[in-house]
């Protein structure tokens, strides 16, 4: 052992391991032992587009990956919610019905009611908020099991959708409204939308700088800056082709540059935030966090607020996509969707396990399956069976992947 | 040889008693710890040693009696207040997230900068618990749930430890550890002792406190048994005053004779 080792490599059972090679070794070593992170889902994604694409060879084509990004933000945003909601090992099966009544109070409000558009998300925001809080007070007072609580708000909902729909039972979204222009013609010029490479690559490589800076200075072990580059690069190559790629037709769209910060907001709020650590830590040891003086309650509550919001705002812009709400908006395969794309990304159903990118990478696993099945012609009674034996199969790569880890020590 | 101990105890309890409905689980309880000694309390299942740490740590409040701390009369009524005072504890379960690693174990709920976290400094400060500990951990970015019973005894400890406690009260240490793991626990709490604390040591296992303690207080169905020191009283004197071994039919006549033999 030399002098210039830092504080955390002292320990001589650790084995050195540095640079890119040491990188890679980190990352086969961890997925042996079960941490697979999001190694399934970009697998999978592999092989599900090289499937869609032998099938039919128009799926992998500009147009259609434009309308898959367009398709995935509003269930996306869903399913980030269900991803807060799985962290702290509790379930909401109603925001399929939230994100329906949703849509249905924003059409009646604006259109029937002549409010302001702006006035009236407002409105359907707030009344998400007041939801989740309901569920919260429900789970924190009487100790009802989340999956019940929303088990009837799912019927609830879905029944107070259709009253607020009324007799007509489908109420159109105004064409020439900016509401429906963002969810269906606002694209991000191209300029634009490689100076958000840029900027996001320069953002990756500027934090790890500066990070690594701040350890090296307290006598820790740092990512050394070839690696910082080689990571900032990468990611730059990647947006920089896939803004390339959909700029060959229609480009990115507004909505899912809104999603994609969306994740971002509560990646940040997960991972760098006390708020985030207590989320974790609730999931993995309710009892544990309580000692260690956090107010679980409020912690629940935020969780179900967050999640119920999230829910109404994929259901606006479900409704502005679809320039209408009706009766079946929110309905059949929403609900599943959103926990099966926080699921596939990663998220543990146990609780405690999972980031806020699984919600975008599984969404985009979702949405390919239902977008490459719908090329093919084939009836949704197919789509739904398909959409289920993956849905299990993430479930059960969960299952297994937490095996392996209670058997290497890392559960 | 009582008043002395009273001088230099950072802790000190007279006559503390708990009643639970009719049952009386502490009776006029008497505990002195000094900085650098190590108490072991000892007793059977139903002494009441559990509900002595509870009152400790303000889970409960005791019925009279008063507690000096720091030669200060002071009132514990909850967790945050014993902690606040400066007395911590390691329950037996440590009450530790499996799915967290050590920095974020150790740091839960008490994070440094709570809207953007300072990563480094907590790991830093985790770096110089444990090294003060000379814990055998070999990195603080693993999840707990990787760590041995040893280690993580040592992650609840060291977390223990990060208000600056004064007196530190582990609840059977030892009881879910292996050998080589409850030596391991054992050197941490010599190294506490070294490092000035108060530690109280609640115990099953008469060779750990024979190893580490440097008092033992016996506890036996809620009442003071004896308060010996190591060096001097055997094993099973102890455990005689665990048992009451020295308080039934057989010794009564065998004491009845040595009265009678030397009168």
């Amino acid at each position: 052992m030399n002098s210039t080792v830092t504080t955390d490599r002292q320990d001589e059972r650790l084995q050195s391991r540095e640079g890119l090679r040491g990188a890679v070794a980190d990352v086969v070593e961890r997925a042996r032992g079960g941490d697979l992170g999001v190694i399934p889902v970009v697998a999978g994604l592999v092989v599900i587009w090289t499937v869609l694409q032998i099938l039919n060879p128009i799926f992998l084509s500009s147009t259609n990956l434009v309308n898959l990004t367009m398709e995935s933000a509003a269930v996306g945003i869903i399913a980030l919610g269900i991803v807060c909601v799985l962290l702290v090992g509790q379930i909401d099966l109603s925001v399929g019905s939230v994100s329906g009544l949703s849509g249905a109070v924003l059409a009646v409000l604006f259109v029937s009611e002549g409010l302001p558009v702006w006035l009236a998300i407002l409105a359907a925001v707030i009344m998400g908020a007041v939801i989740g809080w309901v569920y919260a007070q429900l789970f924190n007072r009487f100790g009802v099991p989340s999956f019940v609580i929303t088990l009837a708000g799912l019927l609830a909902f879905l029944g107070l959708q259709l009253y607020v729909l009324g007799t007509k039972g489908s109420i159109n979204l105004p064409f020439d409204s900016g509401l429906v222009n963002f969810a269906q013609l606002d694209f991000v010029p191209p300029w634009l939308s490689y100076t958000f490479a840029v900027i996001a690559a320069a953002g990756l490589f500027a934090s790890g700088y500066f990070h690594a800076r701040e350890r090296r200075r307290a006598g820790l072990s740092a990512r050394t800056l070839s690696m910082l580059v080689v990571r900032s690069v990468a990611l730059l190559v990647v947006l920089t082709f896939v803004v390339w790629y959909l700029g060959q037709t229609r480009g990115v769209g507004w909505m899912f540059v809104f999603f994609v910060a969306l994740v971002l907001v509560m990646h940040y709020l997960l991972s760098r935030t006390k708020w985030g650590r207590a989320v974790y830590a609730v999931g993995g040891n309710v009892e544990a966090a309580r000692r260690a003086g956090i107010n679980v309650k409020a912690v629940y509550t935020s969780v179900f607020v967050l999640c119920s919001t999230f829910a109404v705002v994929g259901g606006i812009l479900a409704a502005a996509r679809l320039a209408a709400a009706n009766q079946s908006s929110g309905g059949g395969d929403v609900n599943l969707n959103a926990i099966a794309a926080a699921v596939i990304g990663g998220t543990s159903l146990f609780g405690g396990r999972g980031t806020a990118f699984g919600a975008l990478l599984g969404i985009i696993v979702i949405q390919s399956i239902s977008s490459g099945l719908t090329l093919l012609n084939l009836d949704s009674s197919i789509r739904f069976v398909v959409t289920g034996v993956v849905l299990l199969l993430a479930v059960v790569v969960d299952s297994i992947a937490r095996k392996s880890r209670t058997s290497h020590g890392r559960a | 040889m009582s008043s002395t101990q009273q001088a230099d105890s950072v802790l000190s309890l007279r006559g503390i008693s708990k009643t639970f409905g009719a049952v009386a689980a502490l009776t006029g309880i008497d505990l002195d710890v000094a900085a650098g000694q190590v108490v072991a309390v000892v007793g059977d299942n139903g002494a009441g040693k559990s509900t002595l740490v509870k009152i400790l740590s303000g889970v409960h409040p005791p019925d009279s009696g008063t507690i000096t701390f720091e030669s200060k009369v002071v009132d514990v009524p909850t967790p945050a207040a014993a902690h606040k005072l400066g007395i911590a504890t390691v329950f037996q379960d440590l009450a530790l997230c499996e799915n967290l690693n050590v920095i974020q174990n150790l740091f839960l709920g008490q994070e440094v900068r709570p809207l953007r976290l300072n990563d480094v400094a907590m790991e830093t400060r985790s770096w110089e618990l444990l090294r003060q500990l000379s814990a055998k951990i070999p990195s603080v970015r693993v999840p707990v749930a990787s760590l041995s019973g040893g280690q993580r005894q040592t992650v609840a400890i060291a977390r223990s430890l990060l208000g600056d406690p004064k007196v530190i009260i582990l609840d059977e240490p030892t009881a879910a550890l292996g050998v080589a793991q409850t030596a391991e626990v054992l050197n941490l709490v010599e190294r506490l002792r070294e490092n000035g604390l108060g530690v109280i040591m609640i115990s099953h296992n008469m060779a750990d406190v024979k190893a580490v303690a440097d008092t033992v207080a016996v506890l036996r169905l809620g009442r003071n048994n004896g308060v010996f020191d190591v060096g001097e009283v055997s094993t099973e004197d102890i455990i005689a005053a665990i048992t009451g071994a020295s308080d039934n039919a057989v010794s009564q006549r065998r004491a009845r004779r040595k009265e009678g033999l030397s009168s």
